[in-house]
């Protein structure tokens, strides 16, 4: 009777999402460079994506300057590697580690004098704003000229994470697998419950002994760490950063676009989000060129996601598992974490 | 023996209002308490008061000899207390099964053994059946149950149940009341607020009586049922039972 309970691992998700990574390996071996490239900004988002998710979408805490933690990432490989030579390694264990305090200082800061919700997603933003101001003054990082790695080359060093675009597809496939293994696990293990139960009702969640004060520093830190690591991966594929280009309002907003997109607080959301949204900017971004219509991008960007919140107001992935439930009912359909799975 | 839980001049003043007022009671462990009163009487606030919700404005709580009344409620319930809410908190977005694990991760980090006494809570208030249902397909009496399960699985020394029976059919409170004494065989001390005095005399070892706030009696329950100063109170309320 309790059998069923025990909780034996469900190989199939498992199963579905190597072979959806194998297929995206394939493609990269085989795709050309355009598409190389886009995918790869497609899976850096969906791993960012997914950093946000964890904090909002199990842990309940908005930021809304999510680019502060990408772009500390981002700014410690960059300074190491183009100023004194240090693997871009060392540079992402360093942003991880003053993302994550960043973001442990900023929670406790904001928890410590009752500033939640709303409000801690507005502090966000002025902790973000502040930064890129700070940066763009701050001639030690290049200020508003910013930081150029050396030019990209053929030959693949991995010690120093220098390649061709499709040795960076790789590297994003790998961090985009990564994030969504951890994500699957974090939100399988204890942590996973006690975050979700905070984030229904936090009031609840502590009268059944949750330390929601020490777990949503924690929540934080860690988003804030893994933001890190997919900013320093993304300023490598860029070859370049600027205080404006990954600190401001706009990279805050493209980080949770994925997620919203494909499915607050699911694991596959950010990755089915960003498949649909990030391409569908950059196509809209070249016929707005040819068009001579500029910023056609952003206005289609806009009515996508005005249509993806009235229809599917669950996002993309709910929807897709309720397709597939609908069309072969018997058998036992594997939700993540569903939220709000029908309605 | 030192009581279990021991309540000192308790008050709890909101601007004006006197919610609680003086109020002195103690728990022996393994008997079964009830806290009664007309409604606004200060029973929600009492125990808002011991699960650590609210601070009171006077007075002190020991429970197990310690003071705990300027302790948050995480801590209270990793102490031994756990509570329900009379206004149902379930997290809406996790199954029942879930929503019931919760609570075992304040004593364990293994998820296995969270499922396993989760499952256990629930089969105790007969919600094991409904695990898998998310909690908007409950009833508001299975909600309420929910919140015991939730409770139980802190796996408590003390156990605060505000009004968990409402709504339930004779036979299925009975099953809840068969259930709270086997609990309370076990070594559980529960203090529960009910409305239905059936149900009162049946469970409880000693009754609390509540009324604008203050205590205006204690005893055994048929002691309590002919106090006049009872009769009086629930009477110009209009008694309801
Ligand atoms: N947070 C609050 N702020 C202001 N007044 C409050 C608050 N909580 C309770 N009260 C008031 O305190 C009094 C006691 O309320 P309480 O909820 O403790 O009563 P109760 O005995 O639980 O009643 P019921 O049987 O209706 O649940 C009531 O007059 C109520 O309006
Ligand atoms: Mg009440």
């Amino acid at each position: 009777m309790q059998k069923r309970f025990e909780g034996a691992p469900d190989i199939k998700p498992w199963l579905a999402g190597a072979m959806v990574f194998a297929i995206l390996a394939v493609a990269g071996a085989l795709a050309n460079p355009y598409l190389i490239s886009l995918m790869t900004i497609v899976l850096l988002f969906t791993f960012l994506g997914q950093s946000w998710n964890l904090m909002l979408g199990i842990g309940g805490q908005l930021s809304i300057g999510h680019a502060l933690f990408v772009a500390l990432g981002a700014y410690s490989v960059a300074v190491l590697d183009v100023k004194y030579g240090i693997s871009p390694w060392i540079g992402l264990l360093l942003g991880m580690f003053i993302a994550g305090c960043a973001g442990a200082v900023l929670a406790w800061l904001s928890f410590r004098f009752e500033v939640r919700g709303i409000y801690f997603a507005l502090l966000t933003i002025a902790a973000a704003e502040f930064a890129r101001i700070m940066f763009s003054g701050w001639e030690f990082v290049g200020a508003m000229q910013g930081l150029f790695f050396p030019a990209p080359t053929n030959a693949i060093e991995f010690a120093m994470l220098r390649g061709d675009a499709r040795f960076y597809y790789f590297v994003a496939l790998a961090l985009a697998a990564l994030g969504i293994v951890g994500t699957e696990l974090i939100s399988r293990s204890y942590l996973g419950y006690v975050w979700r139960a905070m984030r229904d009702d936090e009031q609840a969640a502590r009268a059944l002994g949750v330390r929601t004060f020490r777990h949503k520093i924690l929540v934080i830190a860690i988003s804030a760490a893994t933001a890190a690591v997919g900013g320093g991966i993304l300023a490598l594929v860029q070859g370049s950063i600027f205080p404006d280009s990954i600190m401001g309002m706009g990279p805050s907003v493209d980080v949770l676009i994925g997620p919203v997109v494909g499915g607050l607080g699911t694991t596959f959301g950010p990755l089915v989000g960003s498949l649909a949204a990030i391409p569908l900017n950059h196509l809209m971004g070249a016929l707005g060129d040819s068009l001579r219509i500029p910023g056609l991008n952003n206005i289609a960007y806009g009515i996508v996601l005005v249509l993806v919140v009235w229809f599917l107001p669950d996002g993309i992935w709910p929807a897709m598992v309720r397709l597939s439930k609908a069309i072969r009912p018997p058998s036992r359909v594997w939700l993540p974490q569903p939220r709000k799975a029908e309605e | 023996m030192t009581a279990l839980l021991d309540v000192k001049q308790l008050s709890k003043s909101f601007g004006g209002l006197v919610a609680v007022n003086n109020v002195s009671f103690a728990l022996e462990a393994g008997r079964i308490t009830a806290l009664i009163g007309p409604n606004g009487a200060g029973k929600t606030t009492c125990f808002n008061l011991v699960a650590g919700a609210l601070r009171p404005t006077g007075g002190q709580v020991f429970f197990e000899g310690r003071p705990i009344e300027n302790t948050p409620p995480e801590l209270v319930c990793r102490m031994g207390i756990a509570r329900t809410f009379q206004i149902v908190r379930p997290m809406r977005d996790m199954s029942v099964l879930e929503n019931a694990m919760v609570g075992a991760f304040s004593w364990t980090t293994n998820v296995n053994e969270a499922r396993s006494t989760a499952y256990e809570s629930l089969e105790s208030v007969g919600l094991a059946g409904k695990a898998d249902a998310r909690t908007d397909q409950l009833t508001l009496p299975d909600r309420k149950m929910l919140e015991a399960a939730k409770a139980l699985s802190t796996r408590p020394k003390l156990l605060l149940l505000d009004e968990v029976m409402a709504g339930l059919r004779p036979t299925e409170a009975a099953g809840v009341v068969r259930v709270l004494q086997r609990l309370a065989e076990a070594g559980l001390t529960i203090l529960l607020v009910e409305h239905v005095m059936r149900i009162v005399m049946e469970v409880a070892s000693r009754v609390v009586v509540l009324h604008h706030g203050a205590k205006i009696a204690e005893g055994s329950p048929s002691e309590v049922a002919m106090d006049p100063r009872v009769l009086e109170s629930y009477l110009g309320a209009g008694f309801h039972a």
